[in-house]
């Protein structure tokens, strides 16, 4: 593999695992929404608000640019998706359109509870169910399900998502989302009621995410043979999914502790990326698993390359683009986030 | 429906829906800009107040735009496949270019919208100066890509396969920046008239100076793009005409190859009979126009293969609507600044604020237009002379319904786009009357 294949391969995953990490959270608050109750509703709503507006079109930006970098570096992955898995595409991008206008016209239209009840109920169900058919698309390129050679109609575009295994992934996202949610607003919230609120609904999370996650790994053993093999082969696949475990423990008790923010912040955040580390890991150069029954080769990342000046090409544009993202996204984190951070450790 | 007609359209409806966001968030920073340096200048509060309102438009278009571009950007592949397969690899430059500006576009958007208060006032003016220029570029960037389709350059066709891609040449194809500079200023001045008409609206409705004050500002930027506009067209048409002769033929309607070719106006271009009724002819002119020579011999429809024809009709219609706003446009744009300059009482007649009115959304039409021109134009080619758009098509079944599903979520948002439109027109308004009552 050419030097900047490599790299590209990193920048495609750097991206996936921001945008789990930033867009995912930004689902996951929505997802919150659904269970915030009687008075505290409107306090919840007003934390998220104000936590997500400024940052939410950037947080959704790494989507484009795993878009990007797949059609550009990887056009072979890029037509694979888009057609085999067209339907739950779709899904996905009718719940993005939808989440995102729904977040803006709230706020800036609300003059009746009627109509802001309307928008909320919109961005809260759109962020459900963008984040389920997120999880599905990740997981189905290696969930072994895809089928070039189907064909009926329900084989080629139906059976290679809609299965048990790549439903337990999808929920698995949505358990990991509302997770990264709630722990980061747990450092938003500045006031005693709210970050107990949070704090349960972190706790709660992170108990769905650890029971999906064991779900994800029935799933596997029963209907995809292949998978559950690469999981329990790959030194990569257990470590990660064995620290990232672990790791749900100290998150856990400094919930309690109340720790300066940023601990609590990173240490989810590297327990997500550790499961994309174990899930892409395990397979890594494959891309996309086809069906044992479809006795087609795998797709590497090598064959789905590029040519190499377009691989050269879009290396450059990509370092000269995270040299000026970068220290733009620091500012815009420091101007909007660096307050809660203050506040918080001067707190303690 | 055939397969391919529909996702023709499912493409026609998407970008047409999400051209009107980009245009916007190509033009509106820079006018949120000038408005908010005025009040950094001046201290004019109503400028300030301006700049509020116009950034809650801008945060609601941009959020839309967003969001059906990320959409976009999945639709390519879901239905022309075998367009970017060669496609993405060799225009992946602009694109991971327009990404880059996109990004930073977004960032600076954050800061600037919810930054009032945090940020000393000269660096958060900075940050939509930054989100204009990060929308203008991105703009270009993406209009590179789609020149390379009118224009193909950067690689060697080789038994149906692309190689010895170059991606430099391939972004600076030969189309690419007259294209894109054509759509920037185009954005110019369909933001412009259609934010003038609508102060120019309000004003009528309540005689108060930040309409005023809006309705100056925008249409200042919309007349000098509008004065500029019609020179890069006639550049645009010459260099169309060079690259290829089958789009300026459909655009013009020009049947017959001939010498001292005439210019039609208007007209009802009749595809089977090769000819083209009711049009006023003015003799000598598209020779003039298209290469500088009213002798010069312009290459009718008629003389090409029946499979590299346009469709006449259509091209043809969407650029006489294109041309003929751009000309309204130029001559309203003069006689606007010359009223701003020696009749500012004359500018402000209600006479002169009905016409603005009513030009509201011409730029717009004008946009949608040049697009239909350009697209409708090139076909049946997708890479213009070398893969068509029937090759390119998706294999899969469903189109039509994924078209249908884009119609109705598109509709549907249309709709509430515009309600909500309405509804910050009278909140403006009741701000105003109540911060007006306040001061008596």
């Amino acid at each position: 593999m050419a030097l900047s294949t490599l790299g590209n391969t990193v920048f495609l995953a750097i991206a996936l695992v921001f945008y789990i990490l930033f867009g995912g959270a930004d689902f996951g608050a929505g997802i919150l929404e659904l269970f915030s109750r009687g008075d505290q509703r409107r306090a919840h709503r007003d934390l998220i608000a104000s936590a997500i507006a400024p940052v939410w079109e950037a947080n959704h930006i790494w989507l484009i640019l795993v878009v990007v970098i797949l059609f550009v570096g990887f056009p072979e992955i890029y037509l694979e998706l888009t057609s085999w898995l067209f339907i739950p595409l779709m899904c996905l991008l009718v719940g993005i359109i939808l989440r995102g206008c729904a977040f803006t016209f709230r706020h800036y239209d609300t003059l009746t509870p009627r109509l802001e009840g309307l928008y909320a109920w919109t961005y809260s169900l759109s962020s459900l169910w963008s984040a389920f058919f997120l999880g599905i698309l990740a997981g189905a390129p290696i969930a072994g399900t895809i089928n070039p050679l189907a064909a009926s109609f329900q084989d080629a575009y139906v059976t290679p998502w809609c299965n048990p295994l790549c439903f337990s992934i999808g929920l698995f996202t949505v358990s990991i989302c509302t997770m990264l949610a709630s722990v980061y607003l747990v450092a938003e919230a500045n006031e005693g009621q709210m970050t107990a609120h949070f704090r349960k609904r972190a706790r709660y999370a992170a108990l769905l995410t650890l029971a999906t996650g064991a779900l994800v790994f029935i799933a596997a053993r029963y209907y995809s043979s292949a998978l559950f093999n690469n999981f329990t082969t790959s030194y990569t696949s257990i470590l990660a999914f064995a620290i990232a475990t672990v790791l749900l423990a100290p998150m856990w008790w400094s919930l309690e502790l109340r720790p300066s923010p940023t601990v609590l912040r990173i240490t989810s955040g590297v327990i997500v990326t550790l499961v994309l580390v174990g899930w892409y890991g395990a397979h890594f150069p494959i891309a996309i698993y086809y069906s044992a029954t479809s006795n087609t080769p795998n797709l590497t990342f090598q064959a789905a390359a590029s040519q190499l000046p377009t691989q050269n090409s879009l290396f450059s544009a990509l370092i000269i683009g995270v040299i000026i993202i970068f220290p733009a996204l620091f500012i815009l984190l420091k101007i909007f986030k660096s307050a809660t951070f203050k506040t918080k450790s001067e707190a303690n | 429906m055939t397969d391919l007609l529909a996702a023709r359209l499912q493409m026609a409806l998407s970008l047409g829906f999400h051209i009107i966001f980009a245009a916007i968030g190509v033009a509106m920073p820079v006018l949120m800009a000038t408005s908010y340096r005025e009040y950094l200048r001046t201290g004019n509060a109503e400028a300030k107040q301006l700049t509020k309102a116009w950034s809650k438009g801008v945060a609601i278009f941009f959020a839309v735009g967003a969001v059906s571009g990320t959409a976009l950007s999945f639709e390519l592949g879901l239905l022309w496949p075998g367009f970017m397969k060669y496609a993405g690899p060799i225009i992946g430059m602009p694109f991971s270019w327009e990404g880059t500006a996109f990004f930073l576009e977004a960032i600076a958007l954050g800061i600037f919208l919810y930054g009032w208060d945090k940020l000393q006032p000269k660096l958060h003016w900075l940050s939509a100066v930054a989100v204009g220029i990060a929308g203008i570029t991105s703009a270009m960037f993406v209009i590179c890509a789609n020149g390379w389709m009118n224009s193909p350059a950067g690689f060697t066709w080789n038994g149906g396969q692309p190689t010895d891609v170059d991606p430099w040449a391939a972004m600076f194809n030969d189309a690419a920046f007259l294209q894109g500079l054509h759509m920037v200023i185009a954005s110019f001045q369909a933001v412009g008239c259609a934010v003038a008409g609508c102060h120019a609206w309000l004003y009528l409705k309540r005689k108060h100076r930040i309409h005023e004050k809006g309705l100056k500002i925008a249409f200042v930027v919309a007349a000098f793009s509008s004065i500029a506009q019609p020179i890069l067209g006639d550049l645009s048409a010459k260099s169309v005409a060079k690259r290829q002769p089958a789009k300026l033929a459909a655009m013009e309607a020009h049947f017959e190859t001939s010498r001292g070719a005439p210019l039609l106006l208007g007209g009802l271009p009749d595809e089977v009979a090769g000819e083209t009724r009711y049009a006023i002819k003015v003799p000598k002119m598209l020779s003039m126009l298209a290469y500088g020579d009213f002798e010069a011999e312009v290459k009718g429809l008629n003389d090409f293969p029946a499979t590299e024809r346009p469709p006449v009709a259509v091209t043809h219609i969407a650029f006489q609507i294109m041309v003929a706003i751009g000309t309204l446009l130029a001559g309203v744009g003069v006689i606007g600044l010359w009223l701003l300059k020696y009749r500012p009482k004359g500018f402000m007649n209600p006479l002169w604020l009905k016409i603005l009115v009513f030009l509201t959304p011409t730029g717009f039409i004008a946009i949608e237009a040049g697009w239909i021109v350009t697209e409708v134009g090139r076909q049946p080619w997708i890479i213009y002379g070398y893969l068509r758009t029937a090759d390119a098509l998706t294999r899969r079944p469903g189109v039509t319904y994924t078209l249908a599903l884009y119609a109705a979520l598109y509709s549907i948002l249309t709709i509430v786009v515009a309600v909500l439109l309405t509804r910050q027109f009278s909140l403006l308004d009741r701000d105003l009357s109540t911060s007006d009552s306040a001061k008596e």
